[in-house]
């Protein structure tokens, strides 16, 4: 048995969230964003516990987990680098951005760096093609990105996880 | 009679998003107008009068979509707002979600009052953050004001809206995948009919709007429909966002009448082709639609005129491509993206787009054959029309136009040993392995 729990706060927004959908299993991709918050990604105790807390079988919650791309799976480092590589994006440079950030970091797309502070992934459209070419990064969007914005962006993330303030 | 910009009127004001800005504009006048003064019925057939036509894709009459939803049933009825936003090239809703998250608001609670749904949900692409807050923040103080919950706009009208974060998957904008998304599935389409109208979300009668579509309606309130209709041309009217990507000088989101200019959107509003060079291809409606050769550009952009001219409107999604752009290359990449997307339920759909994508990309790297757009034909016309939802045929169009229109360019990537692009990038990888 493993004791990961939603927090008060997490279990409120789940009770909530209960309250909007007229099937319970609606409430599932919701929940799992609760999850990811709790617990930063989503591996197999943690699709396990969303699994036995709405009463869904785990293997319902895998194959639902697994269907969609933008869930934080177990081993996705602190900070998540998302490269648009769609054609508007690739039009305007988003293969030296995705080459630059792989160098920099010593990684290839796909991969976690030794630390497990990056992961460098190459994803389809994300709505910001006239800003291209851009990256995700865990949360937020970087837009018109040159190489040196790049490196500006990764050292900030190193300092701020040396200062101890990743997520 | 000058345009009005509908949804771009004060995107430089910083805090257009609240609700008080909302409100100091004459905001959520027309939803007050559409449950005092207009008899649901009676709005459904403003609707239609208006030729309001879906922002979504595939351009159907929003009213006489609407007019499909049984009047009499015991069931629930739903909105279902397509916030999912994946068309390669397209990024309009997000302005509208950003920027405006109570016009959208107020346009669902006009169509929930003519539908008489009580229960919406935004489905919203799960990358799109910051404009999930701003859809929450918006909701928030909605309800706090009165404008949504069980007494909107203190009359006995009811209506709860919740946003709903998708995750990533390009098939869950297709209207049946979305439904089973939001359901707590895998986001597979399903066959129609039934069509959503009749049994959609959790069985019931459910309206499926883009969030463009919706947007529309406090203006259509506001001018009435006459008025809306001269707006761009009659039979598919109104404001239009275009979004413009790829070799422009100046890429964005711009609000035109619908049925404007291709070549003027590029050349007047985004300032030209980038770095002085000349056009060579444009998709105008998303990286679905058929692309145009520079020679087509001519062509308003509207519903019909796009058909005519063999592409179509689709998402208003403009990618422009320059005289240096490889189209192979660019082949390469749309076909990986439906690969990719393929939901994997239909046969021709999951194994036609991984072939595509495979054959273009061994012509990019020097092992084509000539005999393969021979084969890119037959793979496309055994694609389209033939599987549960339209990703199929979105994927063979533009491996059909691409090939066609550029069959010059295919066939000297296929004689001279692939594409030159791909060689001046990896020089080693010409006559190597299959991928990159
Ligand atoms: C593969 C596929 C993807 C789609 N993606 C979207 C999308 O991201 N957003 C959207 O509004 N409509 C999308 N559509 C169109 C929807 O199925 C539907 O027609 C639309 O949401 C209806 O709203 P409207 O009538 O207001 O346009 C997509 C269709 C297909 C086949
Ligand atoms: S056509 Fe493709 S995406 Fe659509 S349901 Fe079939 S396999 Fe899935
Ligand atoms: S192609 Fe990169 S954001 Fe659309």
């Amino acid at each position: 048995m493993s004791d990961l729990k939603f927090s008060e706060k997490g279990m409120q927004h789940y009770e909530w969230l209960l309250t909007r959908y007229p099937d319970k299993q609606a409430a599932l991709l919701p929940t799992l964003r609760i999850a990811e918050e709790e617990f930063g990604n989503l591996g197999v105790p943690e699709m396990k516990y969303v699994a036995d807390l709405m009463g869904i079988s785990p293997a319902r919650v895998f194959g639902v987990v697994t269907f969609y791309t933008h869930f934080r799976r177990a081993g996705t480092g602190t900070y998540h680098i998302q490269v648009c590589s769609t054609l508007s994006c690739a039009l305007r440079g988003s293969q030296e951005v995705c080459d630059h950030v792989a160098k920099r970091l010593g990684i290839e797309v796909g991969e976690t760096t030794e630390d497990g502070l990056f992961t460098l992934s190459k994803v389809e459209c994300l709505g910001s093609c006239d800003t291209a070419p851009m990256f995700q990064l865990n949360d937020d969007y970087h837009e018109n990105l040159t190489l040196q914005d790049v490196d500006g962006i990764i050292e900030e993330c190193r300092q701020e996880a040396a200062r101890g303030g990743a997520r | 009679m000058s345009f009005q910009k509908v949804f771009t009127r004060w995107t430089d004001d910083p805090a257009s998003h609240t609700l008080a800005f909302y409100e100091s504009k004459g905001g959520y006048e027309s939803a007050r107008k559409a449950i005092r003064d207009w008899a649901p019925d009676d709005l459904i057939e403003e609707v239609k009068a208006s030729n309001l036509r879906g922002r979504g894709g595939a351009g159907f009459p929003t009213g006489v979509k609407w007019g499909f939803v049984p009047k009499q049933t015991d069931k629930p009825k739903y909105l279902a707002v397509n916030a999912d936003e994946s068309e390669p090239g397209t990024f309009k809703d997000r302005v509208i979600m950003e920027k405006y998250p109570h016009q959208l608001l107020e346009g669902i609670i006009i169509s929930c009052w003519a539908v008489g749904i009580h229960t919406a949900y935004i489905y919203i692409r799960g990358e799109y953050v910051f404009a999930y807050r701003r859809l929450v923040e918006a909701i928030e103080e909605a309800y706090a004001k009165g404008y949504l919950g069980d007494k909107v706009l203190g009359t006995d009208f009811k209506l709860d809206v919740t946003v709903h974060r998708g995750a990533g998957a390009y098939i869950c904008g297709e209207e049946t995948g979305m439904l089973t998304s939001l359901e707590g599935e895998r986001g597979q389409p399903k066959l129609k009919p039934p069509f959503p109208a009749i049994e959609g979300l959790f069985g019931c009668p459910t309206v499926v709007n883009n969030v463009e579509t919706l947007a529309n309606l406090p203006y259509i309130l506001e001018i009435g429909s006459e008025a809306y209709k001269k707006v761009g041309p009659e039979r598919s009217p109104g404001p239009k966002l275009f979004c413009v990507s790829g070799h422009v000088e100046r890429p964005g989101t711009y609000e035109l009448p619908m049925g404007v200019n291709l070549l003027s959107l590029i050349n007047d509003t985004c300032g030209g082709i980038w770095k002085g060079r000349k056009l060579k291809a444009v998709i105008p409606g998303g990286s679905s639609a058929h692309v145009l050769h520079a020679d087509e550009c001519d062509v308003a952009m509207d519903i019909e005129s796009l058909a005519a001219a063999g592409s179509m409107l689709g998402s208003a999604g403009v990618i422009v491509m320059d005289d240096q752009t490889c189209m192979v290359n660019a082949l390469v990449n749309v076909m990986r993206f439906y690969h990719h997307e393929s939901c994997g339920q239909c046969t021709p759909c999951r194994e036609g787009t991984g072939w595509l994508e495979k054959i273009v990309h061994r012509i990019a790297y020097g092992h084509g054959k000539r005999e393969d757009l021979e084969r890119i034909d037959q793979i496309c016309g055994r694609m389209v029309g033939k599987t549960i939802c339209v990703l199929a045929d979105a994927a063979a169009f533009p491996a059909w136009s691409f090939t066609q229109k550029f069959r010059d360019e295919f066939l000297q990537c296929i004689d001279n040993g692939g594409s030159p692009a791909v060689k001046a990038r990896h020089p080693d990888r010409i006559g190597g392995g299959l991928h990159v």
